[in-house]
């Protein structure tokens, strides 16, 4: 019996709530496997910060173009229709609300929205890139992430204890767990695995998660 | 009107010791590497120019290109969104040490700000960084019940940049993905030098394909063949190269 959902399976799910034709950015990494489990008949239109709409999978090894990659430096190729742009437009498309949704990871989600993606803390080389652009440039942001840490801490929280990538910005969290909207600075419980009680899932998650009518069953095909 | 400039050489003999330089690229993607390797070989023949500071995406990737400048020692201080790639000793050792600055900006802000320092809008607000530790010292105001940051703008003395066609005017096309912030540093540095893989004459862009005017662009200089930076670093590339 499933247990937790595996990252491709969070990102399954996250893929069945992508309407066709949707403009979307998929945050670097895990985020990414979102564009694998888009169901049949729809094609979402995928953004990148460094100026390109419309990719699509990474070409075959020995024929990258490296003048042709994506945020996480990855090469690339194109989609028909797809389109070219400078730094200041990307952005606009991103800072202006023009995308639809944002899909990112996480290390905490607070019940307010906050969300803590960015630094573990003071040491090292300090790294953001778009992380603070994009939690504010969708019409939702959406985050997928293990319900716990690997030491088994809660990652929805009461508040972020991590530095934050932005304040009140997150509307949807998809976790290995359970799909939890965040409404009113709630955590609000839409759909959680079967095999775990209610009870288990709270003792699991760092802050109160409310009820708002029917949970419905969280399932997801073995992929 | 002719902006060519006959060589590298000449293209970066003007920069100053103390210069701050915008440098195109999104990593390899745009970035201009022969002239950041010929400001190099005029710092190593002429001790100058030092002091740097340098404006980019990044902090270098391997031991090339910015990677290379800043392993010189001709960087102050970076101003970048995200000073790390798949090898950024070079920097990283650097920073940890205390040897060059780093000031760091949430990637549309940096785009952003470099736009408004080639519009002549002095400051702008925005929702990023709002409630977040890059925010601390900013002003906030509030525009329709939200909290909005102050950016200033940022401007430079050069951008050094690399684009497809030039023609003799200036005006510029790039390819594919490699535009990214080029042509946003071309309006905001006082002076625009941009490496082109052909120079054209004027009337060999089509007006409707010009993606940068001439009127940012102060030289154009020919790199018929430029090296990738990510193609040199898959072949483990050292510049200066050493000494076999």
């Amino acid at each position: 019996m499933t247990t937790r959902l595996s990252n491709a399976q969070i990102a399954w799910r996250a893929a069945q709530d992508i309407a066709d034709g949707a403009y979307v950015n998929l945050g670097i990494g895990f985020p990414e496997m979102v564009a694998r489990f888009q169901p049949p008949g729809r094609q979402a239109v995928f953004h990148t910060e460094n100026g390109v709409l419309g990719f699509g999978e990474a070409p075959p090894a020995g024929q990258e173009d490296w003048d042709l990659i994506n945020a996480g430096k990855k090469a690339i190729t194109l989609n028909p229709g797809a389109a070219f742009f400078h730094h200041a437009d990307s952005f606009a498309m991103v800072r202006g609300g023009h995308l639809d949704v944002a899909i990112l990871g996480a290390y905490q989600v607070a019940q307010n929205g906050d969300l803590a993606n960015w630094s573990t803390g003071p040491r090292g080389v300090p790294a953001v890139g778009g992380a603070m652009d994009l939690v504010h440039g969708a019409k939702r942001v959406a985050v997928l992430t293990d319900h716990v840490t690997k030491d088994g801490k809660p990652k929805l929280v009461e508040s972020c204890t991590l530095p934050l990538t932005g304040v009140r910005c997150v509307t949807r969290v998809y976790t290995s767990l359970a799909v939890v909207d965040i409404e009113n600075d709630h955590f609000v419980l839409r759909e959680k695995l079967p095999a775990i009680s209610l009870d288990e899932l709270q003792a699991a998650t760092g802050a109160r998660l409310h009820v708002d009518g029917e949970i419905a069953d969280l399932i997801v095909p073995e992929l | 009107m002719d902006k060519r400039i006959p060589s590298l050489a000449e293209a970066v003999a003007d920069i100053p010791d103390g210069a701050t330089v915008m440098i195109g690229g999104f990593g390899g993607s745009g970035a201009p590497i022969e002239l950041i390797h010929a400001l190099i070989d005029r710092c190593l023949a002429t001790g100058s120019p030092r002091d740097l500071t340098v404006i980019n995406n990044n902090s270098g990737n391997g031991h090339v290109g910015i990677a290379a400048l800043i392993e010189q020692g001709m960087v102050r201080k970076m101003v970048c969104s995200f000073p790390r790639s798949a090898d950024p000793r070079v920097f990283t050792e650097k920073y940890l040490a205390g040897e060059i600055g780093l000031e760091l900006v949430p990637q549309g802000t940096l785009a952003e700000r470099i736009r408004a320092g080639g519009a002549g809008i002095p400051a702008f607000y925005t929702l990023t960084a709002y409630g977040t530790d890059l925010a601390q010292g900013k002003p906030v105001a509030e525009f329709e019940g939200r909290q909005y940051v102050q950016e200033r703008w940022l401007k430079a003395d050069v951008a050094l940049i690399k684009a497809e066609l030039g023609d003799h005017h200036g005006n510029l096309t790039y390819r594919m993905a490699a535009r990214n912030f080029s042509p946003l540093m071309a309006m905001a540095a006082a002076r625009t030098i941009v490496q082109v893989t052909q120079v054209v004459a004027p009337g060999g862009i089509d007006p409707e394909h010009v993606v940068t005017p001439g009127i940012f662009v102060d030289g154009v200089v020919e790199v018929a063949n430029p090296a990738q930076e990510e193609a040199l670093n898959r072949a483990n590339a050292v510049y200066p190269e050493v000494e076999a």
